[in-house]
């Protein structure tokens, strides 16, 4: 591990250790931004890993922005930061200023498509986003958007869009934007950015999350699995129990290894098949990690007092944005389809 | 998080050319092969196959030269065993040799016994079995009653091996007996030891397994004696030894690839007849495949930095194993047909093979109870 992921590694885990609080993520649930969170990781320098040193982030790659992502997924961070960190990417591929504050993405969902116009000199936005992350907290927005038959990253003001709000299960903000003409700061086409850039490179910083509150619910099933007496002994004695969170760790940890394989391959360039084989192999471990934590942890993880539910409701959410199992399962049987069954193995061997 | 550690690890850039080494030998040797032939890669014994892969240099490619090997990487010896196990080679006749026997000779056997042996297995022409199980000890392996006595020179051994793979068709075999009795302390007094399987006082007698094919045998040893040349490492450090082999067993690529032909068909009938509900599931088998290959990749580089992964390698085997066990049911999800033995289409009868063959998966080698044992063991359950 390189010196710079470490150090990512240890002031992420050490911030959000000491901030993300069971309150911080309660009050964030009943709609309050959690201002003093994000400045510290503004601060912190952990919001633009992927930026240049000279453009003020900290001049690293994805497998560096990885370590981030994978903790605030850990810490249930209730902040757009996975949404910043592909933003800022966008808006520095397109060779864009990347400005300060939250930022996030739009559209997330495949049937939403927006359009670039032309008013003079400048653009304006036209369409509508649903279930935006944040859209209405973000101070801006970074939107693909169609321009004659181009895509182009186009960034857009907090104000510009007008915002329904709405929530995930996590009670995350998943806000639809709505852009009537609305006025474009500035926008550019970007090398290697195709239009489903938004969907694929959002894909990918879930599948971290994912893999990271994976790695709680595992952490904390363990310890109430031995902390938690029945029948006169802790219920983590029992085969049952130790079997079920055999399994989890199996999900786990192929979560965790499909993640950070595909941002290694995002680094590497051309990473569609990796994003979707994790999105679709740490979809999975979602469903099922979650299912064995609160089995495991019985009815006192049922309850809105434990925490549990702040990893298991994110999993839930996460596993189906950016595109469901389903989604990026078909691209990835077609694809394999289309090469013919001994392309199989050569094809996986040679990327 | 320290649970377990899978650190990604990328194949160096010079493991392609072997790569291709390996396909274009498996391409002359084998020629083209129909699925449900390639399906069988573990069933297949072909001496003059491991006799020509081990003048390749691709049987105990790890060892040091002066024991036959090539002093090539885990992650080198990783390629030639994937690309073996994709292809559908059949690889029986050395495999447990390779990758069992040798590997144990290599850490616990006297100098004499690795000039003795190690050389032959890296050509090929040394064939080994497994003596573990015993018809009263399965999964409790420490229960093992088969006694090795001690005897002028050497020891007399007693007792009954079951389960023993090839035994008829190996040379020798790496077996597990008990050396004394201690009460109470099942896991003392055992020992390991090199067995010919042309001493007199062995019998071996063929176990037909469900689907009528023999590769099973139960060994019978009456007052069989074995030299004390022929003891692997101190006595009673046996089950120190053997929990070491099976830690080692379980690294490799072949806990997720058995049913890999059966998969390619199904690409070719996604071809032939896309759906989209066969294109989602096709997409997510492809996507645990990718997954596990670099779990198992990750365990490959961990015993190329010399690390011991016993909790990741028995991850990779269990979650494995239930892939290679899922694709037949994705197989019957998605399309009407029929498993059959020697007739229908080649998806059918790879289909009908792996059917009959998959329950094995989990049990070979240590079953799926034994290692989440292991796997809650290390999560500091037991």
């Amino acid at each position: 591990m390189t010196g710079l992921r470490a150090l990512l590694g240890d002031t992420v885990t050490r911030l959000f250790g000491d901030l993300v609080t069971k309150e911080l993520i309660e009050s964030a649930e009943k709609g309050t931004w959690p201002e003093a969170l994000w400045r510290a990781l503004e601060e912190g320098g952990l919001t633009l890993p992927l930026l240049p040193e000279a453009q003020g982030g900290a001049g690293g790659t994805w497998q560096d922005a990885h370590v981030v992502v994978r903790a605030a997924g850990r810490h249930a961070a209730p902040v757009p930061l996975a949404e910043t960190i592909v933003a800022s990417w966008l808006l520095a591929r397109a060779g864009l200023e990347v400005p300060f504050g939250p930022l996030t993405v739009a559209p997330v969902r495949e049937n939403d498509h927006l359009q670039l116009v032309r008013a003079g000199d400048d653009w304006r936005l036209r369409g509508s986003a649903g279930r935006v992350p944040w859209g209405g907290a973000a101070h801006h927005v970074v939107a693909l958007g169609d321009a004659d038959g181009r895509t182009m990253v186009a960034l857009i003001a907090r104000g510009s869009a007008a915002v329904a709000a709405d929530r995930n299960l996590a009670l995350e903000p998943r806000d639809t934007l709505t852009f009537d003409d609305a006025p474009v700061v500035a926008a550019a086409p970007a090398a290697g950015v195709g239009a489903d850039a938004v969907m694929l490179y959002g894909a990918l910083v879930r599948t971290a999350q994912i893999a990271g509150a994976l790695e709680r619910v595992l952490q904390q099933s363990v310890r109430y699995a031995i902390d938690r007496r029945q029948f006169g002994r802790p219920i983590g004695n029992f085969q049952a129990i130790q079997h079920q969170l055999a399994v989890l760790s199996g999900h786990a940890a192929a979560a965790g290894i499909a993640a950070e394989r595909a941002f290694a391959a995002a680094d590497a360039g051309d990473p569609a098949f990796e994003i979707a084989s994790a999105k679709v192999r740490a979809g999975e471990a979602a469903g099922i990690g979650a299912s064995i934590a609160h089995q495991v942890h019985g009815a006192i993880g049922f309850t809105y007092e434990h925490s549990l539910h702040f990893s298991t409701r994110r999993l839930w959410s996460w596993r189906a944005e950016f595109g469901s199992e389903s989604r990026w399962a078909g691209d990835l049987g077609r694809r394999v389809a289309a090469r013919g069954p001994d392309a199989l193995w050569t094809d996986l061997t040679g990327r | 998080m320290g649970i377990f550690n899978f650190t990604l690890t990328e194949l160096p850039r010079e493991t392609d050319a072997l790569r291709r080494d390996v396909r274009d030998f498996l391409r002359d040797t084998l020629g083209t092969r129909a699925a449900h032939r390639q399906a069988r890669s573990w069933g297949g014994f072909d001496p003059e196959f491991s006799r020509k892969l081990g003048a390749r240099g691709w049987i105990g490619m790890t060892w040091p030269k002066r024991y036959g090997g090539q002093d090539r990487t885990f992650l080198e010896r990783y390629v030639v065993l994937e690309e073996l196990l994709a292809a559908g080679a059949p690889v029986s006749a050395h495999w447990v040799a390779d990758r069992q026997s040798g590997p144990q000779l290599l850490r616990f056997g006297t100098e004499e016994q690795r000039q003795r042996f190690l050389p032959r297995i890296a050509r090929g022409e040394l064939h080994f079995a497994i003596g573990m199980s015993e018809p009263d000890s399965g999964s409790d392996l420490a229960s093992i009653r088969t006694r090795a006595v001690r005897a002028d020179g050497g020891y007399r051994v007693n007792g009954t091996k079951v389960w023993t793979s090839n035994a008829h068709r190996c040379h020798h075999m790496i077996a597990l007996f008990r050396t004394s009795v201690v009460p109470d302390k099942k896991h003392e007094g055992l020992s390991q030891f090199l067995v010919d399987l042309k001493s007199p006082g062995i019998s071996i007698r063929p176990i037909i397994d469900l689907a009528g094919s023999h590769h099973f045998n139960e060994v019978v040893f009456q007052d069989t004696f074995v030299p004390d040349a022929d003891r692997v490492g101190g006595e009673g450090e046996g089950w120190k030894q053997v929990t070491t082999e099976l830690a080692f067993e379980r690294s490799g690529p072949e806990r997720y690839l058995s049913s890999l032909a059966l998969l390619k068909e199904l690409v070719g009938e996604q071809g032939r007849r896309p759906t989209e509900r066969g294109m989602v599931a096709l997409g997510r088998l492809v996507a645990h495949l990718a997954t596990l290959r670099q779990m198992s990749l990750s365990v490959a580089g961990m015993l190329q930095a010399g690390e011991n992964p016993n909790l990741e390698a028995a991850l990779v085997k269990d979650v494995g194993t239930g892939f290679e066990q899922e694709i037949p049911e994705v197989v019957h999800a998605l399309l009407d047909i029929e498993p059959t033995i020697d007739t229908g289409s080649e998806l059918e009868m790879t289909l009908g093979y792996l059917v009959q063959r998959v329950p094995s998966f989990s049990l070979r080698g240590g079953t799926r109870e034994v290692l989440r044992g292991i796997i809650a063991r290390g999560l500091g359950l037991r």
